[in-house]
């Protein structure tokens, strides 16, 4: 195909591709769709909200222009929310991430091996909290949590330990969104572990095992490493998602509207959410947006570039 | 894993096992024994799970309220969207699976690339824009943008290209027509990614809350989720049996589908990481 494509001049080349792109037609028809709905969908809303972001829009009435004010904005004195946001979204990443990634691959190294009895029972039940609706979650949570009647206070105190202002106090409120988030991943990131886990070779272990590691040596040293692709998958996820909560703290936090207390669980989602649709500040939650978008994207390219390199 | 297991091990594996299981049931037993309690019974000291006074009171109110309505609706915009879905990923996934065409992997990486941008970038511009096309509080920006998607069109293309291709070129020459060909081979062999990629579809769309919130409005064509959210009344005052009643509502048919359907459920999870 080259060298005809040398020897044909411009012309003949060039309806090489159309017929070629004729003779595709139906390949073409049937990715179409796609397409399509991306250009109305995505790409168009996108360019909007480009132009949205420097504007001041309240959905009537003329759109002013504004110029960079409303990105200017976030980083001055108006900005505190979004700041706080961002910083609760660190907060809330170092608080359940790590702690949840590592049961994860505890728990599918442990339903891994068949030595376990009633494994499927237990991968099921762990499973189970990532089909149900986080809200209907987070309002059993609340009720859990509940400071005076909830059943966790009532445990502590059985206990002998004072009961504790789960929903009400800045630390705890953020104590009670992760239990409620690492509720309903565990079980899907401990699948995703357990599908990286069927790459790994069983001999590698047994080996290192005969040779006279132990177990825990073994876990560390060889299945972890090997674990890395998925590992950083699962954390990739877990770092969008930690910045993008929103129907756990509308569920948990409801009074707030999301938020917590004194701003304590809000992330930059639900703080654009209430700028667009309870403020009516359509131009100011654009060029939030877009902030936020910067910033997700920036941290998933330094987790792939710092953790993701073969070795 | 070794073969000697000392007691100790035991001990603690099957301790985190069931103490991690029993976290996770928790809340749902918690939620079952809530929507049958008289409101005085729910914060009791010392807690009941199975008290005398349970009744389906809770539930006669909340069906009184409309909840079959929403259940119905929710329902409706799962299954449509889900159908949608599932037929233009299907195609989509032929498309860039069977066919060489120009462009083809271009276009290919193109459509991951699309699965960066976060939905939040997206919320407010489609939101106008549906304003414009006069789709609020109507159901269709809860169907009609998500049609195509790119992960379904790349979890199809992935379960498409095992498909051989001896049996396409043989359709071929039987007279079949190209969209025939998808219609009559390519869809049945699909049943089982079909299932699995549905079974997500369908529960993305029952749970989710941001798009209902946004986009519906008159309480007649709520989901659950918005139903749950709407029972809220001012704090401490609310009525928690109703609420968990509605709750119940929601989780159990996807409950029912998920034991159903495990290995469908978890199949779908694993085909976006490993590559």
């Amino acid at each position: 195909m080259a060298l005809e494509a040398t020897i044909m001049a411009p012309t003949e080349r060039r309806r090489g591709l159309w017929s070629q792109m004729v003779k595709s037609r139906w390949a073409y028809a049937f990715i179409s769709p796609f397409f399509i709905l991306f250009l109305i969908f995505q790409f168009g809303p996108i360019l909007f909200s480009v132009y949205l972001s420097v504007v001041n829009w309240k959905g009537l009435g003329a759109m002013e222009f504004v110029g960079l004010k409303n990105f200017t904005y976030l980083f001055g004195a108006g900005g505190k929310a979004f700041r706080q946001s961002v910083l609760n979204g660190f907060i809330l990443f170092f608080m359940y991430v790590p702690i949840m990634t590592f049961l994860a691959i505890v728990l599918a190294v442990i339903l891994n091996s068949e030595k376990v009895r009633g494994i499927k029972v237990y991968r099921t039940l762990i499973f189970t909290p990532y089909v149900t609706s986080m809200i209907a979650a987070g309002f059993t949570f609340r009720l859990l949590l509940e400071q005076k009647g909830g059943l966790f206070n009532i445990a502590l105190e059985a206990l002998g330990l004072p009961g504790v202002p789960w929903l009400e106090s800045v630390w705890w409120a953020r104590v009670s969104l992760c239990l409620l988030v690492v509720w309903g991943w565990l079980g899907y990131n401990m699948v995703l572990m357990l599908a990286g886990l069927q790459t790994i070779p069983r001999e590698l272990t047994e080996a290192a095992l005969i040779d006279g590691a132990s177990p825990v040596q073994a876990f560390f040293r060889i299945t972890i490493p090997l674990l890395r692709p998925v590992i950083l998958f699962s954390v990739i996820l877990s770092t969008m998602g930690s910045f993008g909560l929103f129907n756990e703290l509308m569920a948990l936090f409801y009074y707030t509207r999301g938020s917590g207390p004194m701003r304590a669980t809000l992330t930059p989602v639900v703080h654009i959410y209430h700028e667009a649709f309870d403020n009516f500040r359509y131009g100011r939650a654009s060029a939030t947006a877009y902030v936020y978008f910067a910033l997700i994207f920036v941290l998933a390219y330094l987790q792939n570039r710092y953790f993701g390199r073969e070795d | 894993m070794t073969n000697l297991r000392s007691l100790a091990t035991q001990i603690a594996v099957y301790s985190l096992l069931t103490l991690v299981a029993f976290f996770m049931i928790l809340p749902f037993i918690w939620m079952l024994s809530t929507s049958f309690k008289p409101q005085d019974e729910i914060f009791r000291r010392p807690p009941i799970l199975i008290s005398p006074n349970m009744s389906l009171d809770g539930y006669r109110y909340i069906v009184d309220l409309g909840a079959l309505r929403v259940l119905w609706n929710t329902f409706l915009i799962a299954f449509t969207s889900t159908a949608l879905s599932l037929f233009f990923c299907t195609l989509g996934g032929y498309g860039f699976a069977k066919y060489r065409f120009p462009g083809r992997g271009a276009l290919f990486a193109f459509l991951l690339g699309t699965m960066i941008i976060p939905s939040a970038v997206l919320m407010v511009p489609t939101y106008i824009i549906m304003l414009k096309l006069g789709w609020l509080d109507t159901y269709w920006p809860l169907i009609i943008p998500g049609a195509a998607n790119a992960f379904g069109i790349f979890f199809m293309r992935q379960y498409i290209s095992t498909i051989s291709d001896e049996l396409l070129d043989a359709a071929r020459i039987d007279g079949c027509s190209e969209f025939g060909i998808f219609l009559r081979c390519i869809l049945p062999i699909c049943t089982p990614g079909l299932t699995t990629l549905g079974l997500i579809f369908f529960m993305n769309s029952w749970n989710n809350y941001l798009y209902p919130s946004i986009y519906l409005k008159s309480p007649d064509k709520f989901t659950l989720p918005l139903l749950m959210m709407q029972m809220q009344g001012p704090p401490g005052y609310s009525l928690y049996r109703e609420w968990m009643g509605v709750a119940m509502v929601s989780v159990v048919p996807l409950l029912a589908l998920f034991l159903i359907f495990q290995r469908r459920f978890t199949e779908g999870i694993t085909a976006g990481a490993i590559r």
